[in-house]
């Protein structure tokens, strides 16, 4: 339920996830080298293939965002990518929408990028697997949380009458963010061992 | 110009604040659907978003304060907040079969092409194009990973094993993607590539293109207004 469906969001709400999601791509557009267009766009490629992977946990099953990962390996380019892969995603299989591509972007690709930034300088320089795979599942997690709870702060700030259906989904998050933790973890640890380069964000 | 129309109908709707008008419009979104030749696959997309319509049946009528409806035990059903149910899913699902009957079976190619001539950054086009070329050969990788996941005896349960497992997967297919990407940018710069693509020529819209899209423009603006008076 990462994707808001159009005809859901106020206009106040729409128009700032808009503004700032512009914000963010204008930005990590910028920064993006011109070079490194085809590492991004194949980057955003690999993670909306990831994106169809269904993972089973508990009764039910979920699909991972990998938001935490792309943070780690785009920087602030995770802005663009994910509203590529967004797009893409409301093309091909129509979810989410047109009008909301701008909230969802910032819902997905803000907490990615702000954990990745905090603790990402420290997944890269500490020596210890061990050490790496707690603090990339922490990333993991805490980008997941953070999208569960911008998604329902969107969906109660447009609305008051969507509160009890926020605190729905605010508990549906909960087992997402186990999963992705862990498999972040092992994201994080196995790009360590095999490619170390790729933890290096592509942004200067 | 399919984008722009898409745009402006769920624009539109969402605009939308009465319920018979949503219901009406809800209605000829539904007939378009029908006449347009579909598939299946777009009804069990809609019967998806139905499934967070229903979240709000269950939660609005009872926590809406209004007049009551009727009693279930402790709990009121208020008309206000089953009213607000309705509208909205009305809204969510128009909104939904617009977007699938206008926009399926767009290539991306032409959307980048699209895009381009909507003047969108020429990096935006670029990294959209990209992704959107190499969905399909990643996609196929992924695949052949994953067969041979399940050659090698893997079923996924709901365990650590499994959670490591689908990490691994997920890891080497970024890692091959980045590979790839390597190959890619020196296979273009082999190509002389200068920072942008070659323009494609969109095909101009023609008269019966301009006619549709009036005829949508005409009918959000009247459904607007309407729903105003």
């Amino acid at each position: 339920m990462a994707h808001i469906a159009d005809g859901l969001l106020s206009l106040p709400v729409l128009l700032c996830g808009a503004g700032v999601a512009a914000a963010g791509v204008g930005l990590g557009l910028r920064r993006l080298d011109d070079r490194l267009i085809p590492r991004a766009g194949i980057l955003a490629a690999a993670v909306f293939v990831g994106s169809l992977v269904s993972i089973p946990i508990g009764p039910s099953s979920v699909h991972v965002l990998m938001s935490g990962a792309l943070g780690l390996m785009l920087g602030i380019a995770t802005f663009p990518a994910v509203l590529v892969i967004l797009s893409l995603q409301a093309l091909l299989f129509g979810f989410g929408g047109l009008t909301t591509l701008g909230v969802n972007t910032v819902n997905i690709a803000l907490p990615g990028v702000v954990f990745a930034v905090l603790l990402g300088p420290a997944i890269r320089r500490t020596g210890q697997a061990s050490t790496r795979a707690t603090l990339a599942g922490l990333v993991g997690a805490l980008s997941v949380a953070g999208t569960g709870c911008l998604v329902a702060l969107s969906l109660a700030l447009s609305s008051s009458d969507y509160t009890p259906v926020a605190s729905v989904i605010v508990a549906t998050y909960v087992p997402l963010t186990i999963g992705e933790a862990f498999v972040t973890a092992t994201i994080v640890s196995f790009l360590a061992r095999v490619h170390p380069d790729a933890l290096r964000p592509v942004t200067s | 110009m399919r984008l722009v129309a898409a745009l402006v109908a769920v624009c539109a709707i969402s605009l939308l604040q009465s319920l018979p008008v949503a219901a009406a419009v809800f209605s000829v979104t539904v007939l378009v659907a029908a006449l347009d030749r579909t598939e299946r696959r777009l009804w069990s997309r809609l019967l998806q978003v139905e499934m967070f319509a229903l979240l709000l049946f269950v939660t609005l009528p009872f926590t809406t304060p209004g007049p009551t409806l009727a009693t279930l035990g402790p709990l009121h059903v208020s008309s206000t907040g089953l009213w607000r149910a309705a509208l909205l899913a009305l809204k969510v699902s128009a909104c939904v079969l617009v977007l699938l009957v206008l926009l399926n079976g767009l290539e991306p190619e032409r959307l980048g092409a699209t895009l381009r001539a909507l003047h969108v950054p020429e990096k935006l086009t670029r990294l959209f194009v990209m992704t959107a070329r190499y969905v399909a050969l990643i996609r196929e990788e992924a695949r052949r990973l994953s067969e041979a996941m399940r050659a090698r005896g893997f079923t996924p349960r709901s365990n650590r094993h499994t959670w490591r497992s689908y990490g691994n997967l997920l890891g080497m297919i970024l890692v091959r993607a980045l590979e790839r990407a390597e190959r890619v940018r020196e296979a273009m710069l082999c190509r002389g590539s200068a920072g942008r693509y070659p323009h494609v020529p969109l095909p101009l819209p023609r008269s019966m293109d301009w006619a549709l899209f009036a005829l949508l423009l005409g009918a959000a603006a009247l459904a607007v207004t309407i729903d105003r008076l």
